[in-house]
């Protein structure tokens, strides 16, 4: 590999959402050199993702204006924003490894703020890999930034605020919703209403939501799931049952059919910790937000010196929370760095402490709706593809652990599932599940090891052009 | 802004400006596209949505649309890229892998 030539800086931060957005504002603003990598052509994260450029200026919501204020402010605070960045290594000390647009880059700096977010916990049924079935969230970036519908007639079904959100888009859109299938009941509303109130701007917005469905008669079925998705080739048909309360498993009886050539579907989200897991940090299991998160300090340093978490990665909070931890992050950092002393730093970080405890108060309430529950996964059938790069099913997966497989590691060795391209970011959550169902205990099944690159890298732009024949070769083993 | 589609059967949201209307090739097949938009969204608005092969040969297309599941790989220009991270050129040479799982 050549060697390349590393770009330094004090302080790099990876993931330009909220929290990466507020992060390098703060820390550029108190005199550091700040790096911001990011995939995305813009900042802004999925959260406030911008329509292209070309597409002209994006059309008013509370979401663009939000994201237009960080927007400025980045580009105000000096802070060097690099988009269309993929990390796909991280060293400590922090050496951060990114392919760019030119091809592969080195960006180096003594403290390193990872602002990576989240992604979509989404459940397995038959049919979930036909064309036509997306996220969630790909559904969001449709309607947010690319300007198309999902679907002629989609189905939007998991659980979240996300499903209100993404039929009311469809709506506003001129689309047409066939269904909203939400695994939760009213009641999985109504006790968060106390935490909901925290933002009663949010809460206000989800009313309305709920109320524009009603008005346009789109058909709202409250603690459903979706069992099968059938179509030859594609996606035409999506059915549905309704679970029990408490566990969400499927019940026997009839079952609905709704004709649909999109569907939506989402269950919640999960902190990306790629990163955390390849530095080998210590992570703690909070199922009540998201799942495994690095282990932090109120400041957000985790036990590794240098290197801070922030955003949804830190555990599951929302756009606001992530804002302010990025903030709370970034003071940490100042501090450590001496650029603020301990009364600086207890006076700056007041107005980002208080507002981030109120945001996760709201984040709390939207993070346990959307908790994992064991019934979905146990109603996965046998023969459903779980990992979808490799085609592993569910009864490969049982036959690892009547085999003995005892954690997510063991279970990934014998089966591969995890060890596709998409790293386990998107069959990681159902093989802990599984494993879990047969331990009786999520936290017991552990967490995937941490490995690169943590995104499918072309093998040739690393290595770059070389003669075979000027490698200096050890000689062959002896016959 | 040109390129604001009305037509109902469309995928693409009507009322939005577009960039410039381009064209791609998809397997040697003329696909109408804006400037601005992924891969993914160009072929998802033609219709085409089954994109590549599982390993074991089932049909695969866009899933998580930011660039997290691989779902959505296709050939372009003879190199491996994911349709929903990266925007369409007017020429662009698009291959769908079919019968190659990747």
């Amino acid at each position: 590999m050549s060697a390349l030539q590393a770009q330094r800086a004090d302080l790099l931060v990876l993931g330009a959402g909220p929290a990466g957005m507020a992060a390098a504002t703060q820390a550029a603003q108190g005199g550091l050199s700040v790096t911001l990598l990011d995939e995305q052509p813009e900042a802004g994260g999925q959260v406030y993702r911008a329509p292209p450029a070309e597409f002209g200026p994006a059309r008013a919501s509370p979401d663009a204006t939000l994201g237009a204020a960080l927007r400025q402010a980045l580009t105000a605070s000096g802070a060097r924003h690099l988009p269309h960045r993929r990390a796909w290594f991280v060293e400590p000390g922090f050496r951060v490894h990114v392919v760019g647009p030119a091809g592969p880059e080195l960006h180096e700096a003594p403290r390193l703020i990872v602002a990576t977010g989240a992604h979509e916990r989404i459940v397995p049924a038959p049919g979930w890999t036909l064309p036509g079935v997306v996220g969630l969230a790909a559904a969001t970036v449709m309607l947010k930034a690319e300007g198309v519908l999902p679907g002629h007639r989609t189905v939007v079904a998991g659980v979240g605020p996300l499903l209100a959100a993404v039929a009311v888009g469809i709506l506003k859109a001129g689309g047409k919703v066939a269904a909203v299938i939400d695994l939760a009941r009213p009641n999985d509303w109504l006790r968060r209403l106390p935490a909901l109130a925290a933002r009663p701007e949010l809460l206000a917005r989800g009313v309305g939501w709920r109320a524009r469905l009603a008005v346009a008669r789109v058909p709202v079925l409250h603690g459903y799931t979706v069992v099968a998705l059938h179509g030859e080739g594609e996606l035409d048909t999506v059915e549905v049952a309704p679970v029990d309360a408490v566990s969400w498993r499927p019940l026997d009886g009839p079952r609905r059919r709704i004709a649909a050539d999109a569907c939506a579907l989402g269950h919640g989200l999960v902190p990306d910790t790629s990163i955390t897991r390849l530095l080998q940090l210590r992570h703690v299991f909070r199922p009540e937000q998201g799942g495994w998160v690095a282990e932090t300090d109120a400041d957000l340093r985790t036990s590794l010196p240098g290197l801070y978490v922030a955003g949804d990665g830190a555990g599951i909070g929302g756009a606001a929370a992530a804002e302010e931890r990025g903030r709370i992050a970034a003071l940490a950092v100042l501090r450590d760095a001496g650029r603020l002393d301990a009364a600086g730093h207890v006076a700056h970080s007041a107005a980002p402490r208080a507002a981030r405890q109120r945001a996760e108060r709201f984040g709390a309430g939207i993070a346990t709706l959307m908790q994992a529950r064991p019934g979905p996964y146990a109603a996965i059938p046998p023969e459903t593809v779980v990992c979808r790069c490799e085609d592993i099913t569910r009864a490969t997966i049982e036959t690892a652990l009547d085999a003995g497989a005892r954690d997510v590691n063991q279970a990934k060795a014998w089966t591969r599932c995890g060890m596709g391209p998409c790293q386990g970011r998107m069959c990681g959550e159902t093989l802990a599940e599984l494993v879990a169902l047969r331990l009786g205990d999520r936290a017991a099944a552990g967490l995937l090891t941490g490995r690169a690159p943590l995104r499918p890298v072309p093998y040739d732009l690393l290595v770059g052009d070389f003669e075979y024949a000027a490698l200096d070769l050890p000689a062959p083993a002896p016959s | 802004m040109v390129g604001t589609e009305m037509g109902v059967a469309s995928l693409r949201i009507a009322g939005i400006a577009r960039g410039a209307s381009i064209s791609l090739s998809v397997d040697g097949r003329a696909v109408e596209a804006f400037a601005g938009e992924s891969i993914a969204t160009a072929l998802w608005a033609a219709g085409i949505r089954h994109l590549r092969a599982s390993p074991g040969g089932a049909p695969r297309g866009m899933f998580c649309g930011m660039g997290v599941c691989q779902e959505c790989v296709v050939e372009v220009e003879g190199v491996s890229v994911l349709a929903c991270q990266t925007r369409v050129v007017e020429g662009l040479d698009v291959r769908l892998r079919h019968d190659d799982p990747a």
